[in-house]
């Protein structure tokens, strides 16, 4: 059935990553990454690793679940690896065709790849340990002060989450439109292609009529409730950051502080 | 011939955290030619019965047979009988999609392979059956109409089929006191007169007592009663159990009863209780009549 798919990668607990400001979790994030873009030597990948390591151990996700997240980019990772492998000079190893495989291409390589499966894992853990709903809510403050410029901030963070709050609603409703076609007689998803898409008419048809009458109610419902917009509105759920969040942005800067003297000395 | 339902059992989104037991063990038979009403409370696990009849859902357990024959096949016979079996869901007319009211009725019996003619034939039946003037309304867009008249282009495409069963979820939800009472006395006639057999999902007792032959009360995933209206209303602890009532006109008589009217308790319409109170009180004038002279 449709309504079987789960939506999102949001995986509730309570650990310390899910409790954490989901604000704090994305300005953290963006600093982490730098960090691996901007202190590039070994010590520092051990270090980054190590750090990646711990957070999936505090999350309490299955490590699986992390590999899982990272593996669609193995054929991007493979493909990044052989390029550098025979693209950059140095001491040659060994060679095929015309190409010459160096030693400063395998590391090289080597730590572009590590450095991508950190960005992915890493920023899955995000999704993974923050609701949908608390994201778009984190990002919408943070790209307040964008507001000035003439960014619709608010807009967009309702926008999102209210595609997000329609999709299972509308999953529904395709069952129940497919279930009533097929109960008179439509033959869904057989036949050649152009019967196919032919069979599709039936359905989205009444979608997309449902979706449009949805949206007019809920514009009338929104407004009936004087809704006009993000100017002065407060929230049920206010934000606010913890002592817990407050000893993460602590450890942070400490750990961007040893790696960049890591970097710097060594 | 009937439709059996022989001890099926649906596992809603099995080996998920989500799971849960929809239908437990549920065997029940509709029998030809009658109208059956199905009852229960929100969840009880009605629509989820009714998709087990045509083979919208298979069950997890157990089978389902129309006129004997097991419908979960892939077989040519198997294919009949589920086409045997039309279906009404709950706000048909959310469904529409043709751009003219005739192509959309005319859309099930196109699939089902009928000619032209055949299929013009049947679109008239139906239209005449939901009362949509042909020639006032086969070209219009289905989109136009109001709300009740969109519900009979809906209803109308699946009574196109001329089904053998035709099942019904909440038909009249939505509607208007007189829309519903059009509704249900089209659907009776077309029952005496095609000598169908009618499948109801139903919240409204008194539509249930007024019109079915059997009921089937829900709860919970299980068959909780199945007999006449009267065997069933007679329980009324189990019908509160269900989380439903018994029909409104049984608690006016009641009523009475309780106020000294001498009455009998057992009254499920409203037929039935305006014969029972003029015989009361015909009885009483006799009875003072008596007294006085």
């Amino acid at each position: 059935m449709l309504t079987d798919i789960t939506l999102g990668q949001y995986f509730p607990g309570n650990s310390l990553l899910h409790r954490m400001d989901a604000r704090v979790k994305i300005v953290l994030l963006f600093f982490y990454i730098v960090g691996i873009f901007l202190f590039d030597n070994s010590w520092c990948y051990l270090l980054n690793t190590l750090l990646a390591f711990l957070l999936v151990g505090v999350s309490r996700i299955s490590p699986r679940v992390v590999l899982k997240a990272i593996k669609p980019l193995w054929w991007i990772l493979l493909l990044t690896f052989i390029i550098q492998l025979f693209s950059v000079p140095g001491e040659v190893l060994m060679k095929v065709w015309i190409f010459d495989l160096t030693y400063e291409g395998l590391e090289k390589g080597f730590f572009i790849s590590l450095r991508l499966i950190l960005l992915i894992g890493v920023s899955s853990l995000l999704m993974f340990t923050t609701s949908p709903l608390m994201l778009t809510d984190a990002l919408e403050a943070l790209f307040k002060p964008l507001k000035r410029v003439g960014f619709p901030a608010h807009e967009l963070a309702m926008m999102m989450t209210i595609a997000l709050r329609f999709i299972p609603t509308l999953m529904e409703e395709t069952d129940k439109i497919i279930k009533a076609q097929k109960s008179r007689g439509s033959d869904i998803g057989e036949g050649n292609l152009i019967t196919k898409a032919k069979s599709m008419i039936p359905i989205l048809v009444p979608l997309f009529i449902s979706a449009f009458r949805r949206a007019d109610e809920l514009a009338m419902a929104m407004e009936a409730r004087s809704y006009r917009g993000g100017e002065g509105r407060t929230r049920m759920k206010a934000m606010r950051m913890h002592k817990s969040d407050g000893w993460a942005i602590g450890s942070m800067a400490v750990y961007l502080a040893v790696c960049g003297a890591v970097y710097w000395l060594l | 011939m009937s439709i059996e339902v022989k001890k099926i059992s649906y596992i809603y989104m099995p080996k998920s955290p989500y799971e849960r037991l929809a239908l437990d063990d549920v065997a029940i038979t509709i029998p030809e030619g009658k109208i059956t009403a199905i009852a229960g409370h929100t969840g009880s696990g009605k629509s989820t019965l009714i998709q087990h009849l045509n083979g919208l859902i298979s069950p997890s357990q157990g089978c389902v047979l129309v006129d004997g024959v097991d419908i979960s096949g892939k077989g040519k016979e198997a294919r009949e009988a589920r086409r045997s079996v039309g279906m009404v869901f709950q706000y048909p007319e959310h469904q529409l999609f043709e751009e003219t009211v005739e192509q959309d009725i005319a859309f099930g019996p196109k699939n089902y392979g009928l000619t032209s003619e055949e299929v013009q034939e049947r679109v008239r039946f139906a239209m005449d059956f939901v009362q949509l003037d042909y020639e006032e309304y086969s070209q219009r867009s289905p989109f136009q109409l109001s709300g009740g008249q969109m519900r009979r282009v809906a209803i109308a495409g699946v009574v196109a089929l001329r089904p053998k069963y035709l099942v019904l979820d909440e038909p009249t939800a939505g509607l208007d006191p007189k829309g519903r009472e059009e509704l249900m006395q089209r659907i009776l006639k077309l029952h005496r007169q095609e000598k169908n057999t009618i499948v109801l999902v139903s919240h409204s007792m008194d539509d249930i007592a007024r019109f079915a032959d059997n009921v089937v009360i829900m709860n919970r995933g299980r068959v909780l009663m199945e007999g006449t209206p009267r065997e069933v209303f007679v329980r009324e602890d189990f019908i509160r159990q269900a989380g439903l009532e018994v029909p409104q006109i049984t608690n006016i008589v009641k009523a009475l009863k309780s106020g000294g009217m001498d009455i009998p308790s057992d009254i499920y319409t409203m037929d039935e209780a305006v014969e029972a109170i003029v015989r009361a009180m015909r009885g009483k004038n006799r009875a003072g009549g008596a007294e006085r002279c």
